[in-house]
């Protein structure tokens, strides 16, 4: 009798302590594309926000990093910003692919750039060294300066799938930058310049183009017209339960989605 | 006197271990940088990580030739650039600048050196490359070789500068008032009697020089726009080899190491290991070099 007092006690004390929590606990950790990380933190803060008793890790790494931490169980959960490739699926078979986000790719120039529209094969060419002058795409006769990320980025990683397709490389002498926000200074001030940028870099610095007449914009991009968009992804080792599903619940839920548009990313919700 | 006798052994004891913590510090480094490097060796051997141009880590190429050719061209470019300006700007310093012009010269010199490098990059990033880009050479991005030397050149000025002023001041005096009682004209003196006498300083202030000049990362990966290209000339011109983009083996390393595991992180240490090993070499030969002109002076 006296002891299950004491329990009633203990329990009402915990749940004053909680104070309108939501009651989840434990620890969780997430890994992976420096692309949806900061979104990934700031979802992860107001998570643990509404839910103290939490304590979320959001680390980077790469896509690829993520894909394996998710996969051979490192992590809880793994980010990445591109499409899950075939044969990381075949490696790792349980793996289940959450959508949280879409983002497009934007094709920037300089802002000098007369050039406001230019197809995909355009594109390509140019990023792959065939058409190397902007005359050759209806510009001022002026040598093209490529601008692109390093290997292993996954917004090159995203490009290089939807754009390059299988065969064709980025030429060599591209100018190459190790993030999205030192792409932006360098197309900004280089008046021949081109380069691809995730949608969240988007200012007036850079002039973004037109892909065979579809203007980069949020509801081109959802609608589909817009054709260089990626998925943002969490990964989990198989159906995702208790902690991890509450994160994911939380993520895909009208404030969570309201979050990622914050973010300047499109919601998919 | 007993006490005094183990104060002096204590000391004597602590700064051994001080002296021997460098050393230890170096040799786990290069141990832990080895071991990492060794699984690409293994796999590529030497001659396919030294001697090939190709690096597409994403295609299982890892050839970090273009990148040794890179760093060394940009080091050497610097070199050819700072070098005559820092001993000018020591020898105006020590020999012919008035105390007033020297309190004035001197902290702006030392001064270079404590701008860190990220703002060094986004001075050439801003300002240099717009302006290399004015050469009207077709393909000419103004970020490249030209760009990245004359940062590097105005990085390594500091260092250069401020111990040769040092062995130019350390000649005795006698030697000066020799030369000057023998007819000998000031700038004789500084050229013929000065700067031989302060050699051995001067090519210890170049290594520290081309030590920092290897080494030197962000600043080179704002400006010299990181294409994994052997550098070559623009056009028929080859003095346009030097608007060429290059890419260093520090650049190498921190341009791609976020994302990399496995096999290409292991290629990257590789890439670490090799620039440890070209600063070795540039150590060793300038005391190969010291060692024998002493010789011979003596």
């Amino acid at each position: 009798m006296r002891k299950s007092i004491v329990v009633v006690f203990l329990l009402a004390g915990l749940l004053l302590s909680a104070c309108g929590a939501a009651g989840e606990t434990g620890t969780l950790s997430i890994t992976g594309s420096t692309t949806v990380q900061p979104l990934a933190e700031k979802l992860a803060e107001s998570f643990m926000s509404s839910n103290p008793d939490v304590q979320i890790d959001v680390q980077g790494g790469g896509s690829s990093v993520g894909v394996k931490a998710a996969g051979e169980g490192t992590s809880d959960i793994g980010m990445a910003s591109r499409e899950v490739k075939a044969e990381e699926l075949a490696q790792f078979k349980n793996m289940q692919v959450h959508v949280i986000a879409r983002d497009g790719i934007a094709i920037v120039v300089n802002p000098e750039n007369s050039v406001n529209d230019l197809s995909l094969d355009q594109i390509r060419d140019i990023f792959s060294g065939k058409i190397v002058n902007w005359s050759e795409v209806g510009g001022a006769d002026a040598a093209i300066t490529v601008v692109a990320r390093e290997e292993g980025s996954g917004t090159r990683d995203a490009f290089m799938e939807m754009v390059m397709g299988k065969d064709a490389l980025i030429l060599d002498n591209a100018i190459l930058q190790s993030s999205n926000g030192a792409v932006r200074t360098v197309v900004s001030t280089t008046p021949n310049a081109i380069a691809f940028l995730s949608f969240g870099y988007l200012d007036e610095s850079t002039k973004a183009l037109s892909i065979g007449g579809a203007a980069p914009t949020e509801e081109n991009a959802s609608s589909g017209v817009y054709p260089v968009v990626r998925p943002l992804n969490l990964l989990t080792d198989g159906a995702p339960e208790g902690l991890v599903k509450a994160f994911l619940d939380f993520v895909l839920s009208a404030d969570g989605q309201a979050m990622v548009r914050e973010e300047g990313y499109i919601p998919v919700k | 006197m007993q006490n005094k006798l183990q104060v002096d052994k204590a000391v004597r004891t602590v700064l051994l271990i001080s002296a021997s913590l460098s050393i230890v510090i170096v040799i786990s480094i290069f141990i832990f940088i080895f071991r990492s490097s060794l699984p690409a060796f293994k796999e590529f051997g030497v001659q396919g990580l030294l001697g090939e141009l190709t690096w597409r880590p994403a295609n299982g190429s890892f050839g970090i030739l273009a990148m040794i050719v890179g760093s060394v061209m940009v080091t050497l470019m610097a070199l050819v650039i700072g070098v005559p300006l820092a001993i000018a700007t020591a020898i105006f310093l020590a020999e012919i600048a008035p105390r007033g012009v020297q309190a004035v010269v001197r902290p702006a010199v030392q001064l270079l050196a404590g701008i860190p490098s990220v703002v060094y990059g986004l001075f050439g990033m801003v300002v240099l490359v717009p302006l290399i880009r004015r050469i009207p050479v077709a393909g000419n991005s103004g970020y490249g070789l030209l760009s990245a030397a004359i940062v590097l050149a105005v990085m390594i000025l500091p260092t250069i500068t401020s111990i040769s002023e040092d062995a130019i001041r350390a000649v005795p005096r006698a030697y000066t008032e020799a030369s000057l009682a023998l007819g000998a004209t000031h700038l004789q003196t500084i050229f013929q009697v000065l700067l031989p006498a302060g050699k051995s300083g001067i090519v210890a202030a170049l290594i520290l020089g081309i030590g920092r000049a290897l080494g030197e990362t962000m600043a080179m990966i704002m400006v010299i726009g990181n294409s994994v290209i052997l550098p070559a000339p623009l056009d028929d011109n080859p003095l346009t080899v030097f608007l060429s983009q290059a890419r260093t083996l520090t650049g190498n390393i921190a341009v791609e190491i976020n994302y990399a595991s496995g096999l290409h992180a292991s290629a990257l240490f590789a890439t670490g290991v090799v620039l440890f090993m070209l600063i070795m070499i540039v150590n060793v030969s300038a005391h190969a070099f010291l060692n024998r002109s002493n010789a011979s002076a003596n």
